[in-house]
């Protein structure tokens, strides 16, 4: 008996070091992929929440009225919406006190959109500033948020 | 029936349902949000975005906006979306090998818009906002070696920065040139369709700021969208079809000059 065992001594010490080998492997794996690897796909699931996490700036057009309601854009300007000017507000939303929005210079900032360009698709009103206005400032006509002169 | 075997049937009923019903609630359990569950379903979604050329005005707001809601780095130039200005020679120059081919700028990738007026001179000329197209085969995805970059089930290919190793294989796949390495965190970045504003209900912050509607965010997967009309009314193009990445950005009025 004892003779026999010796004889298959070589093949414990093989699957002695697999079993170390595969305890090293599983070990490896548990610590380097993260536990919610491979729940969608090949990748972590995990990485979806971190990119919902992200902080929002612009809090989205029905956000402005609910306070601001009867300073609404109408006319042409109606589809604009407010933040296409005044800029991400969703701080100013969550807190209106602490979060003051800058005023906008309404004398030049209409030149982001309307100032002429052969590129632009030809329905939309554009003007070159200094022909149509002589310099002066947009609103000194124009309301913006109503931009048609009644 | 055998009492014995309705009594089988019966038990293996409710393993199943029981089964099916754990499935269902083990993402959530396994990523610690276990009461978030019924909140936002990724697969009763899938994303993407129309874009009118003819409504585009080359404002930059978009620019400005996602460099502003994605903090993304506003020196040096990278963006996550931008315009390009496209001047086009007239067709019947174009036959011609010697006469010139159409010409793309795209200053500061539109961020102050285009203040410069190039004339009418008889060529064509057009703005284009382009951006991640959200492919369904994306080439980017299939190079990246440890699974930082991913198809979300809501069809948003996304990074996962603590994974990142930085190694580029993905910016050199993106046939659209939508990606670069943010030298803050040297990992890669994108698009992400404002993921964070999608999956509560809000537009992406570059639709938000588009003065004239250009841009539209879709759900495909949402039979009232009016995307689906848009869709079925233009005619409709997506950027470099015969690589067959399956891009989601759908072009109305997309220019054969564009590439």
């Amino acid at each position: 008996m004892s003779s026999r065992l010796r004889d298959v001594e070589h093949l414990f010490r093989v699957v002695g070091l697999f079993a170390v080998g595969l305890l090293v492997f599983v070990a490896a794996r548990a610590m380097f992929v993260p536990a919610d690897f491979g729940i969608h796909g090949y990748y972590r699931a995990g990485a979806l929440d971190d990119a919902r996490a992200h902080e929002i700036v612009f809090a989205g057009r029905t956000a402005c009225p609910e306070c601001h309601d009867d300073a609404v854009a109408t006319g042409a300007h109606a589809r604009v919406g407010c933040e296409a000017c005044h800029g991400g507000q969703a701080a100013h939303a969550a807190d209106p006190s602490s979060a003051v929005p800058e005023r906008l210079d309404a004398g030049r900032l209409c030149l982001r959109c309307h100032r002429s360009s052969g590129s632009k698709p030809r329905w939309f009103p554009q003007v070159d500033a200094d022909e149509h206005a002589g310099g002066e400032g947009c609103d000194a006509c124009h309301a913006p948020h109503h931009p048609k002169i009644e | 029936m055998d009492p014995e075997r309705r009594e089988f049937l019966a038990g293996a009923g409710k393993v199943l349902l029981l089964t099916s019903a754990a499935s269902a609630a083990l993402p959530f359990v396994m990523a610690g949000r276990a009461e978030e569950a019924p909140g936002y379903r990724t697969s009763r979604h899938y994303w993407g975005m129309a874009i009118d050329i003819d409504l585009c005005i080359g404002c930059g707001n978009c620019v400005r906006a996602c460099k502003a809601e994605n903090d993304v780095p506003l020196e040096p130039l990278y963006f996550r979306t931008w315009v390009e200005r496209y001047r086009v020679p007239p067709i019947d120059a174009q036959a011609h090998e010697s006469e010139p081919r159409p010409q793309v700028d795209s200053p500061d990738g539109g961020y102050d818009g285009f203040p410069d007026r190039p004339e009418r001179d008889g060529w064509k000329t057009f703005f284009v906002p382009k951006m991640c197209n959200h492919c369904a085969h994306s080439p980017c995805v299939q190079v990246c070696p440890v699974g930082a970059t991913f198809e979300s089930p809501d069809g948003v290919v996304l990074v996962d920065k603590s994974r990142c190793l930085g190694c580029r294989y993905c910016v050199q796949a993106c046939p659209y040139g939508c990606r670069f390495i943010d030298p803050r965190t040297n990992t890669a970045d994108k698009c992400t369709l404002c993921y964070h504003r999608i999956t509560r209900g809000l537009t992406t912050a570059c639709c938000e700021a588009c003065p004239t509607g250009a841009r539209t965010l879709v759900d495909l997967k949402d039979p009232n969208d009016p995307v689906h009309a848009f869709l079925r009314e233009n005619r409709i193009q997506v950027l470099k079809p015969n690589m067959a990445t399956g891009p989601k950005v759908y072009y109305s009025g997309l220019d054969g000059a564009v590439r």
